[in-house]
C-alpha cells in the first residue's frame, strides 16, 4: 500500500503546483479543465440558470484566494437547489423580484426587473425597469414621459393629473393604488403596472384623497 | 431467538430450530425493523433467504439501476411499502442534463403485476409521469401512502387521478417536484365521502388551488394531521383552514406576506390559539414580520420550524425562535446572522439538527452577518446537536476543532463555505486540521461534506478516522490523486461518494476498483479522468455500471473518443441488473 501510495504523491505542500484556475484554453499548462461548461437544467420546465461562460474574466486563484470582482458563475455552486434560489433574490433588497415561476424573465443576478405598463386605451404596452428609480416621484415622471403621447394629443403638457391613477398588480393578483406602501415593498410585489384614465381613475382617485 | 425448541418437553421433541416452518421465522424476522438486518439474515442460509424475502413487507431501493424491477417485485413478494430513488444526489444542483433516465414507469408497471396490495410508493429523484399517476390510481386497491420528493414530469392532471382513484388515500406528500400546472382543479376530485386523509402537502405547487374545495376537504377529513399549504394560499385563508383543522400537528404556511391589517392577526391569532397539538411548522414564503406573533401560542410546542424560506430578519425573527423552547429541528436563512444565532443557542437547548441556508448565495460580497461564530455557539450551548447543514463564508481552523470538542455526536456534518478554495481566514492555512479534528471526534459521523481550501492532508485523515461515514461530498479541494485514495483505500464504511472539481484522476479507481462494488455509488465530474483508464474500471469490475457523461450538447458520439480523451462526469455505481438500456445519447457506459 506504502508503494501504491508512493507512485501517485504529489508534494502536498507545494500549493503552486496544483492551483486550480479558470481560463481560457491554451493560457495554462493544466491537463484538465475545470468545469464551467454550461449544462441544461435537468428539469423539463427549463429553470434556466445563470453562467457565465469561460469568456468572461478568468479567476485566478493562489494560495491566499483573493476574491475577485469579475465572478465566473459556476454550475452548481453554491450547492443549493434551484427553487432556493428564487427565495434568495427576494430576500436581497437589491435585487427584488415578483416570485412567481418566471425565472426567466430574471436573471440570477443584477439585471432588471422590467414590468409591463399598460395604459387605458394606448395601442401597445411599455415595459419599464423598477430598479431604474428611487423613489414614486420618479417613476410617475417616468411613467408620464412614456405615456405623454396617448393622454391629450398636441396638449400634452397639460396633462391633468387627477385624470389618471396609477395602478399595479401585485402577487395576489389585486389591483392597487401605487404610492400606499414603501417603494421598496411595492418593486417587490409589483407584477405589471396599468394607468387609468377617466372616470375608473378618477374614483380612486376620490379614495385615495379619503 | 428461534434457537433451542422447548427443553422442557420430554418426549414428543420440537424440531431443531433449524428446520422449524418459515412461518415461524417470518414472524421471526417480523421484529427485525431494519432492512439491513433482514440482508444479514437472508444472507445466512437459504432457508432464510426464503422465508425472509417472502415476507419482506418494506423494500428500499437506494439505487432505481441497482437491479430490475421485476426482479424485484418478484424476490420479495409480500412488499407493501416500497421506496425507489433515482438520480445521482448532485441532479438537485443543474449537474445531471435532462432526459437522464430514473424513469419511474418500469417500477410502477411492475409493482402493478406483482405487487396487488401495495399500499405505499415513494419516489425519489425520478421522472413520474402523469400515466404513472394513474396506473397508481388504478393498480392497488389499497393504496395508501404516495410520497414523491425532487421528482418531475408530472402535471395536475396526474394529481387528479390520485385523487379521483384512490379511495384509501391517507397521505400525498409532495416534497420540492417540479409538477406542470394544468389548472386541472384536481383537489375537488376527491370525493365528497372521502375522509381518509392524514397528510397533505402540496407546498411545492405553483399553480392555484380552489380554496373552497380545499375547506371543505379539511373540514371532513377529521384525521388530518400534516397540512402544507402552497404559495398561492393567502393569509387570510390560512386562518381560516387552520380554524377548521385544530388537531393540525404539522402545518405549511402559504403565503405569509400581507399588508398588515389588526383584524387578519387577530383572526390569525385566534385560529393559532386554538390548535393544540401543532408541533411543526414550515413554509412562511416572505413571510412580514408583523404576523409572525401571531404564532406566539404555539412556539411553546413546537419541535420542529422550517423558517428557510422566510425573508425575515433580525430582532422579530430572533423574537420568534426564543420562544421556541422545545425546538429539535431549526431551518433558517443566513438573515437570522450570528447574534441570532446565539439567542438560539441559549434557548434551544434541545435542538438536534440545524440547517442554515445562504439568502444571497451568488453574491460576492458579504450581505449578512453569518460567520463561524454562530455555528461555534450554537455546539456549544446545544448538546443534542447532532446534525449541521451551513452555509457560511468564513472558517477557522480553530472553529472547527472548537466545535469538535463540543460536540463529538455529530452524525451529519455538512460545511459550505460559499466561496471555493476559502482559506483559514486569519492564518490563511488550509482548513485540513479543522475538518480532521471533526472526523476524529465525532466517530459516529455518518454523513460529511468539505469546503474550503483543503490538501490531500485532509483526505488522509477522513480515510483513516471516518469508520461510520456512508456519505461524502468534496468540492474544489484536493492536491492529487492520493487524497481519492486515501478515501477509496480507508472510510470503511463508505457508500456514497461525490466529487467535483477536484484535481483526482483514475488511477485510485484502479487501484481500488474492489472497494467500488461494496459502495452504491461514485460520482466524480469535472476532476482529471479520461476515458480508457474507465474503460478498463468497466472490464475489471463487471458488477459495476461505469457511466461516463459528457456536455450534452457535444456532437461527437462517444465511440470516436480515444483513450485519452477527458471524462468529464463519471458515476459509477453496483448493480445486478447489468447496463440500463435508457440512457440518452450523452450518456455511455463503458
Amino acid at each position: 500500500m506504502e508503494v501504491a501510495a508512493a507512485s501517485y504523491v504529489a508534494d502536498v505542500d507545494n500549493f503552486k503546483a496544483t492551483e486550480l484556475r479558470l481560463g481560457l484554453p491554451g493560457t495554462e499548462e493544466e491537463p484538465q479543465k475545470t468545469a464551467v461548461v454550461p449544462t441544461p437544467p435537468s428539469t423539463p420546465r427549463g429553470k434556466k440558470r445563470d453562467v457565465s461562460g469561460p469568456e468572461d474574466a478568468a479567476k485566478k486563484r493562489d494560495g491566499e484566494a483573493a476574491p475577485l470582482a469579475a465572478k465566473v458563475q459556476m454550475v452548481g455552486w453554491p450547492p443549493v437547489r434551484s427553487y432556493r434560489k428564487s427565495c434568495f433574490q427576494q430576500a436581497s433588497s437589491t435585487k427584488s423580484k415578483p416570485a412567481a415561476p418566471e425565472e426567466t424573465t430574471t436573471a440570477a443576478a443584477g439585471n432588471g426587473l422590467f414590468v409591463k405598463v399598460s395604459m387605458d386605451g394606448a395601442p401597445y404596452l411599455r415595459k419599464i425597469d423598477l430598479k431604474m428609480y428611487k423613489g414614486y416621484r420618479e417613476l410617475r415622471e417616468a411613467l408620464e414621459a412614456m405615456f405623454l403621447c396617448f393622454s391629450g394629443g398636441a396638449d400634452a403638457p397639460d396633462v391633468n393629473p387627477s385624470d389618471f391613477a396609477v395602478t399595479y398588480e401585485d402577487k395576489d393578483g389585486d389591483l392597487m393604488l401605487v404610492g400606499d406602501v414603501p417603494f421598496d415593498m411595492f418593486i417587490s410585489t409589483c407584477k405589471r403596472l396599468r394607468i387609468m384614465k377617466g372616470s375608473e381613475a378618477r374614483g380612486l382617485g376620490s379614495v385615495k384623497n379619503n | 431467538m428461534g434457537r433451542g425448541g422447548s427443553r422442557a418437553a420430554p418426549a414428543a421433541a420440537a424440531p431443531p430450530w433449524h428446520a422449524l416452518p418459515d412461518e415461524v421465522w417470518e414472524h421471526a424476522f417480523s421484529f427485525l425493523p431494519s432492512a439491513s438486518d433482514r440482508g444479514a439474515v437472508a444472507g445466512s442460509c437459504h432457508s432464510w433467504l426464503r422465508a425472509e424475502r417472502r415476507s419482506r413487507r418494506r423494500l428500499i431501493v437506494a439505487n432505481c439501476y441497482a437491479a430490475a424491477p421485476r426482479d424485484a417485485v418478484e424476490r420479495f413478494p409480500a412488499v407493501r411499502a416500497a421506496e425507489v430513488k433515482g438520480k445521482p444526489h448532485f441532479a438537485d444542483f443543474g449537474l445531471v442534463p435532462p432526459a437522464w433516465g430514473a424513469a419511474a414507469e418500469p417500477w410502477v408497471a411492475a409493482a402493478a403485476d406483482g405487487w396487488p396490495l401495495l399500499e405505499e410508493l415513494s419516489f425519489k429523484r425520478m421522472v413520474v409521469t402523469d400515466e404513472c399517476l394513474e396506473m397508481i390510481a388504478a393498480s392497488f386497491r389499497n393504496f395508501q401512502v404516495l410520497r414523491l420528493v425532487s421528482c418531475e414530469g408530472f402535471s395536475t392532471a396526474g394529481l387528479a387521478a390520485i385523487a379521483a382513484g384512490c379511495r384509501n388515500l391517507r397521505e400525498l406528500d409532495l416534497q420540492e417536484n417540479e409538477i406542470e400546472d394544468c389548472s386541472i382543479h384536481w383537489l375537488s376530485l376527491f370525493p365528497e365521502s372521502f375522509t381518509s386523509l392524514v397528510t397533505l402537502n402540496f407546498s411545492c405547487l405553483e399553480g392555484d388551488v380552489n380554496i373552497t374545495v380545499l375547506e371543505r376537504l379539511v373540514t371532513r377529513c377529521r384525521n388530518l394531521k400534516t397540512l402544507k399549504l402552497n404559495n398561492a394560499i393567502p393569509l387570510d385563508k390560512l386562518a381560516s383552514l387552520v380554524r377548521k383543522a385544530p388537531q393540525i400537528v404539522e402545518l405549511g404556511t402559504g403565503r405569509f406576506s400581507a399588508d398588515y391589517h389588526p383584524d387578519l392577526f387577530a383572526k390569525l391569532e385566534a385560529a393559532c390559539a386554538g390548535c393544540k397539538s401543532l408541533r411543526r411548522l414550515s413554509g412562511a414564503w416572505d413571510a412580514v414580520p408583523e404576523y409572525l406573533p401571531a404564532f406566539y401560542c404555539v412556539c411553546e410546542g413546537l419541535t420542529s420550524l422550517n423558517l428557510s424560506y422566510a425573508t425575515v430578519r433580525g430582532p422579530e425573527l430572533i423574537k420568534f425562535i426564543s420562544r421556541c423552547k422545545n425546538l429539535q429541528l431549526l431551518w433558517v436563512m443566513d438573515l437570522i446572522e450570528d447574534h441570532g444565532l446565539a439567542v438560539v443557542a441559549s434557548s434551544c437547548n434541545k435542538l438536534q439538527e440545524l440547517r442554515v441556508f445562504p439568502s444571497a448565495p451568488f453574491d460576492a460580497a458579504e450581505q449578512v452577518s453569518l460567520t463561524e461564530r454562530g455555528l461555534v455557539d450554537v455546539s456549544a450551548s446545544c448538546p443534542m446537536l447532532e446534525s449541521v447543514l451551513y452555509f457560511c463564508r468564513r472558517m477557522t481552523n480553530e472553529a472547527l476543532i472548537t466545535i469538535a470538542k463540543n460536540r463529538p455526536n455529530f452524525t451529519c456534518f455538512r460545511l459550505c463555505i460559499i466561496e471555493p478554495h476559502t482559506p483559514d481566514y486569519i492564518t490563511h492555512q488550509p482548513l485540513d486540521a479543522g475538518f480532521s479534528a471533526i472526523v476524529e471526534s465525532c466517530k459516529g459521523l455518518r454523513r460529511l461534506s468539505v469546503s474550503g481550501l483543503l490538501t490531500d492532508r485532509v483526505f488522509k485523515s477522513i480515510g483513516a478516522h471516518a469508520n461510520r461515514l456512508e456519505m461524502l461530498s468534496i468540492a474544489f479541494a484536493g492536491n492529487s490523486d492520493l487524497g481519492l485514495h486515501y478515501i477509496l483505500s480507508g472510510c470503511k464504511s463508505l457508500k456514497k461518494l461525490e466529487i467535483r472539481d477536484c484535481p483526482f484522476g483514475d488511477k485510485p479507481l484502479l487501484a481500488n476498483a474492489a472497494k467500488l462494488e461494496t459502495m452504491r455509488s461514485l460520482w466524480m465530474s469535472s476532476c482529471s479522468l479520461t476515458l480508457g483508464p474507465c474503460q478498463q474500471l468497466a472490464r475489471k469490475m463487471p458488477r459495476l455500471n461505469v457511466e461516463v457523461m459528457n456536455d450534452p450538447r457535444r456532437a461527437c458520439p462517444l465511440d470516436s473518443l480515444t483513450d485519452e480523451s477527458p471524462v468529464e462526469t463519471l458515476y459509477v455505481y453496483r448493480t445486478i441488473a447489468g447496463p440500463r438500456s435508457d440512457t440518452p445519447a450523452y450518456v455511455q457506459i463503458v
